[in-house]
Parts: structure tokens; C-alpha cells; sequence
């Protein structure tokens, strides 16, 4: 029940700040980008997949495909994995975030999840598929990932919220 | 999807498919480019400096908790360190005393070589380096150290701990250098049995920390506890540097070859302070086949296959 009256707040929203946006794409690759290690890293949450396609579903015309391609060779640079991996990845994610925003904004939170569910393991297939071709066998262990970003998710819609929230009832 | 798409007021350029579709071949494309031809070098080392700085504060909470940890060690523990301390002052006499029969050793070599005019084995300088952090991918054994091309790093230069072979550096940055590990699948080193000079090649096995000696004979004479040292006839790897220890031989009949495993000497997954070697004395160049000879060679290997 509590969930839906996150919805229901969202119509009073302000608009976004374009370095809001900023912000939290560039924090989501420090979050990637921390010490992560042996089987932290196996489960860690794509933070950087879960920041763009909560912006590619709430303001899929600020952020969309293109700069999701763009934040995802940033990606490929900072994990020194092969060039276009993660910005294919990024864009199959931003995709299923745009062309289901009308969809996914009626939904409550719980059926986001499993929406999101299944857009994460279509990025992250993108990923096993890239592996297979290169190195000749898929590592199914990779789809560990797809579900711990999935649990990211209620957090971060949460969080996201309340800080967009913020400014509107302080006046 | 297609109502909303007729009932477009505004012109938002194209529509979602067409990107994806633009932005996936263009993806594609430069997946292909990357791993085939690897032209994409320059472009990633320029990116690396824009992406530098969130490395660099991603770094942070590590080096911060390692700090702790050392602070705590040094509140907690100080008999410990006393104890490691004096423990450090033996092994130093002991090693100075090996070190001065080495010195004597090598003037007594340098003499020798000269004698029967051999080439001298030139020193090896090193280069003190740090690991920034270890690549994300789990599947694979890289690290990215903290000096590149900034300290005169190049590609192919060996990496190691205080006891042996750590890894190769396969890409320079700027201001960084990726390390592939010896454990990365299909790396390949090649060794000596220290025992009897047997050559052979090590394999990384990938998923694991071990190393694998490939086709060796089943009767191939290599025992569990034998030490593996790099030959240096590749000219990248100097040689008489240790690289693992033999951990298990199976022999079983019904296959061609031995499987032979093999645990690494360095810890290769343990330090935060490595050495990059350079100034390795660099071999004759290959001579190359006659023409005639290669047309030989290759039709005797049809033959092999048909």
C-alpha cells in the first residue's frame, strides 16, 4: 500500500535540474567503480544501468539512447573491458526504459521491479552474448548481477524521489 | 506504440528503434573494430583521462580502510611488530651474506663470459609500481597499476613480486597500465623445470588460481614440489625467475598427454606494491623461412590433416 502513494506524490514534482541528472549518472560510476572483489564483484548492482534507465523512464527526452551510448563507452573506458560492450548494453536498457515509460509510470512500484526484472537481464545477456563471441563460452554467472541491480532498484526509486521531492516542500 | 507514434505533435527527431538500431550497429561495430584490430588505442587512453578522476575517488575508500587497518595495527600490536621487525633484521643479514656470494658469483661469471666471449647478461632495472585496482570483470585476472606511459612503461613488460613472475603489462595509458596476471586464461609463459632444465610452457586456467602445464608426455618427468623458473628464451621474460610450483601430476594412460597443475610462486593476487622489469636484453631476430621451405611445410601439414 505504501508504495503507491510514492506515485501518487510524483505528479507535484519539480522539474529535474540537468545537474541533478549529471550528479547521479557520475556517482553511479563511482559506486561501479569502488574496490569491488571477488564475489562483491560478482554481486555487485550495475549502479550506473539502474541511475540511466530510471532517468530513460521518468525524462526519456533528457536522457535517452544517445547518451546512454555515450555514459556506456565512458563505462567500457573505466572497466578497460572491450570498446561498445557496455554502451550496447546501456542502449538496449535505455530502450526498454523509453519505449515502456508510459507503461512503467502507471505501475506501482512493485510491478516496476518485475519490468525492470526483465530489461536487466536483456542488458545483461547483451554482456554474456558480448563474452561468448569473444571468448567462446557464456558464463551464466553473470546473470547474478541482473538480479541484485533489480533489488537496487526500489531503493534508488525511492531515494530519487525524496530528493526530488525535497525542494517542493520546503516552500 | 504505434497510436502514440501517429499522434506526435511535436518533432522529436527519430523515433526509439531507429536509435537503438543506430546505436547497437554503431556498438557493433566498434566491439568488432576493438577486438580484432585493436586502432581504438589512442581513443581509449584519451577517454582514461576524462574518466581518470572518478578512478581516482573510487580509490579512496580502499586506500582509507587500509590506512585504518594500519593504524590499528601499529595501536594494537606493537610486540607484533617488534617481533616481525627483528624477524626482518635476521632475514636481511642472512640474505646480505647470500648477496655477497651472488656479487662474487656474477664477477666470477662476468670473467667467464669473457673468456669464452658469450654476450653479457645485462642487469634488470625495476620499476616500483602501485595497483590502482583490479579490473571488474571476475572472469578476468587483470590489474590496472598506477604509471604508464608517463614512467616509460611499454607493452610486453614482465611484472613481478619479491618471488616471482606476477603478470605481463598489456596496455599502457597515460598515466596507467593494465596487468594481465600469468592466471588469465590461455596466458602463457614459458618455463624450465628447475630440477632438469625440462622447457615447457605454463597456462593460466582462467577461473581459478591455478596454472596448467600443457601437452607434456605422460612420461614426462616432472614431480609434485618441482619448482618452474622462466626460461627466457622468449626474450620478454628474463630468465631464472620463479613462476610456480608443481602441485599435482596425473598420469592416467588413456590420455595422450600428463595433466600437470601448477600453483603460482608470487602472490598473485596479494600485493598492493609490484615491480615492472625493464631493460631486458632483447634476442637476435628471428630468421625468416625460405619461401620454398614454408610451401613444404605447409603441404606436409595438409597431408597431417587429411
Amino acid at each position: 500500500m505504501q508504495y503507491t502513494a510514492i506515485n501518487a506524490r510524483s505528479e507535484i514534482q519539480r522539474p529535474v535540474s540537468n545537474t541533478f541528472i549529471l550528479m547521479s549518472v557520475l556517482a553511479a560510476l563511482l559506486m561501479n567503480g569502488l574496490p569491488w572483489e571477488g564475489v562483491w564483484l560478482m554481486l555487485r548492482p550495475d549502479f550506473v544501468a539502474a541511475v540511466l534507465l530510471y532517468w530513460c523512464m521518468h525524462k526519456p527526452w533528457r536522457l535517452g539512447i544517445g547518451l546512454s551510448w555515450a555514459v556506456g563507452i565512458f563505462a567500457d573506458v573505466a572497466d578497460a573491458s572491450l570498446f561498445g560492450q557496455h554502451a550496447l548494453a546501456y542502449s538496449v536498457l535505455a530502450f526498454g526504459g523509453v519505449v515502456l515509460n508510459h507503461r512503467l509510470q502507471m505501475f506501482d512500484l512493485r510491478q516496476q521491479t518485475t519490468h525492470v526484472f526483465g530489461i536487466m537481464v536483456l542488458a545483461y545477456s547483451v554482456y554474456a552474448m558480448v563474452h561468448w563471441l569473444v571468448n567462446g563460452y557464456v558464463v551464466w554467472l553473470y546473470f547474478l548481477g541482473s538480479l541484485t541491480s533489480t533489488l537496487l532498484w526500489p531503493p534508488l526509486c525511492i531515494l530519487f524521489q525524496a530528493m526530488r521531492q525535497k525542494p517542493v516542500e520546503r516552500e | 506504440m504505434e497510436s502514440t507514434q501517429s499522434f506526435r505533435f511535436f518533432n522529436r527527431g527519430p523515433s526509439p528503434m531507429v536509435r537503438l538500431v543506430f546505436f547497437a550497429v554503431l556498438s557493433m561495430l566498434l566491439l568488432f573494430v576493438d577486438a580484432r584490430y585493436r586502432y581504438l588505442e589512442s581513443t581509449r587512453s584519451a577517454l582514461s583521462i576524462m574518466v581518470s578522476p572518478i578512478q581516482r575517488v573510487a580509490a579512496w575508500p580502499g586506500f582509507l580502510w587500509k590506512q585504518l587497518g594500519d593504524f590499528y595495527i601499529t595501536q594494537s600490536r606493537q610486540h607484533n611488530l617488534i617481533k616481525e621487525n627483528e624477524e626482518l633484521n635476521r632475514q636481511h643479514q642472512f640474505d646480505a651474506a647470500q648477496l655477497q656470494q651472488l656479487q662474487a658469483l656474477q664477477a666470477e661469471n662476468q670473467q667467464l663470459r669473457n673468456l669464452v666471449d658469450l654476450p653479457l647478461r645485462t642487469e634488470i632495472s625495476t620499476q616500483m609500481v602501485e595497483v590502482s585496482y583490479a579490473e571488474r570483470d571476475v572472469f578476468r585476472r587483470r590489474l590496472l597499476v598506477n604509471k604508464g606511459e608517463n614512467a616509460n612503461i611499454r607493452i610486453g613488460q614482465v611484472v613481478m613480486d619479491d618471488v616471482g613472475i606476477v603478470g605481463q603489462v598489456t596496455r599502457v595509458y597515460p598515466w596507467l597500465s593494465e596487468v594481465t596476471l600469468i592466471t588469465e586464461k590461455d596466458h602463457a609463459v614459458p618455463i624450465q623445470v628447475l630440477r632438469n632444465g625440462l622447457r615447457a610452457i605454463v597456462f593460466g586456467s582462467g577461473d581459478t588460481s591455478h596454472l596448467s602445464l600443457r601437452y607434456m608426455p605422460v612420461s614426462v618427468d616432472v614431480q609434485t614440489d618441482d619448482i618452474l623458473v622462466t626460461s627466457g628464451i622468449d626474450g620478454i621474460y628474463p630468465p631464472g625467475i620463479p613462476v610456480a610450483k608443481v602441485t599435482k601430476v596425473e598420469r592416467d594412460p588413456a590420455y595422450p598427454f600428463a595433466s600437470v597443475t601448477c600453483l603460482p610462486v608470487a602472490g598473485v593476487n596479494n600485493h598492493r606494491h609490484l615491480l615492472v622489469l625493464s631493460g631486458i636484453p632483447g634476442l637476435p631476430e628471428r630468421p625468416t623461412e625460405k619461401p620454398e621451405q614454408d610451401n613444404v611445410d605447409k603441404r606436409a601439414k595438409t597431408k597431417r590433416k587429411n
